[in-house]
């Protein structure tokens, strides 16, 4: 365990020693922001809205007490949203799909001597490769997270208004009192925190393959997993130290 | 010219190459060859320094490819053209963007110096008009010569060729071979290919070395290949059907 972790490490600093020309880095950093950020941004709706929207239903089907003001639902969507939801939740679920995509990507391109290719050429492999992506990562996942967290809040109105959970006004109401813009900050830093986490881990899983398809597909399940776990452990470790 | 001295590696206390010396010339196409598990890949890395050996060192014209800085290492690895034995193109750049990668990378060219360069390469492995199609709508053989055509894109003094022919018809990889020659002859580079087909080693070996379990046991040319006693290469050699039935005389 303290050798992978040492090994991540020494992975961590090849990024950031030996780089290529910033114009190079420039390019693929503009390409990586739309293959891990742009085209997230449908998955991330659509998780956003519906989870907001359950959100809604449960904690109104929860809060039976008369004393309860109705606007405390979407109070709660809120906080639940900008806390966790749209950051933490939304990691887990782009672990699985940038998170796997990075992994497969370089393990396909070790396997198949593309990394080698690079080496030979006397580029600097990981960063060349893996730097952009986590460029990319840190600077698309805390937008991600806005529209997530914006999302998440329509979802919730939508379905409390729809369903007559909650009038219009009485959710506004909710969403604006005792509204704490720190929050919002929060949401901001988890989401550049799991970004690097999800994107130098996923990159180390896949830059580390040896063999042929199979450990592939293993590269990219342990990507996965272990982008989660760091994902949760970091969320704690913020939790405590933000809040 | 390429030295390489003493070159010995191991993995996981398995001796897979074994104080290996020898010379590869300018202007010659020097093959390495031997059964599959011989070390022969393992030595071309040690030489690319994509892995480092235990012992020994590979010279380059003089110069120690293991010792020095970075941009020495980066000085050496832009006189090195490598075929690797998929081609290893870049899946998401079409074949142009492929051969031109290096010299993006590398050169202050001009676009359109760098677009003549990359035609000239294309038409130098016979692939003109085939610069805007990606590597998965190409053959094997074409993807080879794609390889070929980045390899030698940047003008470099030394050519690698790892299995050039693997995965090839027969036609396909003497084209291949001729091509390999062709291109070590017309621009005097030093050329090491590491193969076990023995149409290469008799067409296109103005040096080869023989090695086995990872010691080099024979080495010699494509016209002493055949009249060599060494057991282990009699029994390299003329596992070939065709070339054990001319033995006997059939």
């Amino acid at each position: 365990m303290l050798s992978v972790i040492g090994r991540y490490l020494i992975f961590l600093g090849k990024l950031f020693t030996r780089r290529e020309s910033l114009k190079v880095y420039w390019k693929r950093f503009i390409d990586e922001c739309i293959g891990i950020g742009v085209s997230s941004v449908f998955i991330v709706a659509i998780v956003a809205v519906f989870i907001g929207a359950v959100v809604c239903v449960q904690t109104r089907a929860n809060l039976v007490s008369p004393v309860i003001p109705v606007y405390v639902v979407s109070n709660i969507v809120r906080d639940m949203t900008l806390l966790e939801l749209s950051s933490t939740f939304m990691c887990v679920v782009l672990a699985g799909k940038v998170g796997s995509n990075i992994a497969g990507e370089l393990g396909t391109m070790k396997i198949t001597e593309q990394i080698d290719a690079l080496e030979v050429m006397g580029i600097n492999s990981a960063s060349y490769l893996v730097l952009p992506k986590l460029l990319a990562a840190v600077f698309t996942f805390p937008l991600l997270a806005i529209i997530s967290g914006f999302l998440g809040i329509f979802g919730g109105y939508l379905a409390g208004t729809l369903s007559g959970i909650i009038t219009p006004e009485d959710y506004i109401y909710g969403i604006r009192y005792s509204f704490i813009p720190f929050n919002v900050f929060i949401s901001i830093i988890k989401a550049i925190v799991f970004g690097f986490l999800i994107s130098t881990i996923s990159a180390f899983q896949g830059y580390n393959t040896r063999g042929g398809a199979l450990e592939v597909g293993q590269a990219s399940t342990s990507a996965v997993t272990n982008s989660c776990i760091a994902v949760l452990i970091a969320d704690y470790l913020l939790a405590e130290l933000l809040t | 010219m390429i030295e390489i001295k003493n070159i010995s590696k191991s993995f996981n206390d398995r001796m897979v190459l074994d104080n290996v010396s020898g010379v590869f010339k300018k202007g010659e196409t020097s093959l390495v060859i031997g059964a599959s598990g011989t070390g022969k890949s393992v030595l071309l890395k040690c030489m690319l320094d994509l892995v480092r050996p235990e012992a020994g060192t590979t010279l380059y014209n003089g110069r120690d490819f293991y010792i020095g800085d970075e941009e020495d290492k980066k000085d050496i690895r832009r006189e090195m053209g490598v075929l690797f034995q998929g081609g290893a193109l870049f899946d998401s750049k079409t074949v142009h963007e492929n051969i031109q990668f290096p010299l993006d990378m590398l050169t202050e060219m001009g676009e359109g110096e760098k677009k003549d360069r990359v035609e000239f390469c294309l038409q130098k492995v016979g692939l003109e008009g085939t610069g805007g199609r990606m590597p998965s709508e190409i053959s094997g053989g074409m993807k080879k010569r794609v390889g070929i055509a980045r390899a030698i894109v940047m003008n470099p003094k030394y050519l690698f060729c790892d299995e050039p022919n693997s995965g090839l018809d027969p036609l396909t990889s003497i084209k291949i071979d001729e091509l390999i020659k062709e291109i070590t002859d017309e621009f005097d580079i030093t050329t090491v290919v590491i193969t076990h087909d023995m149409n290469s080693v008799l067409s296109i070996g103005d040096k080869i070395m023989f090695l086995h379990k990872g010691k080099k046991l024979w080495e010699g040319n494509s016209q002493t290949i055949m009249g060599d006693t060494v057991p282990e290469l009699e029994e390299f050699v003329f596992c070939n059907k065709a070339l054990s039935l001319m033995r006997a005389g059939k």
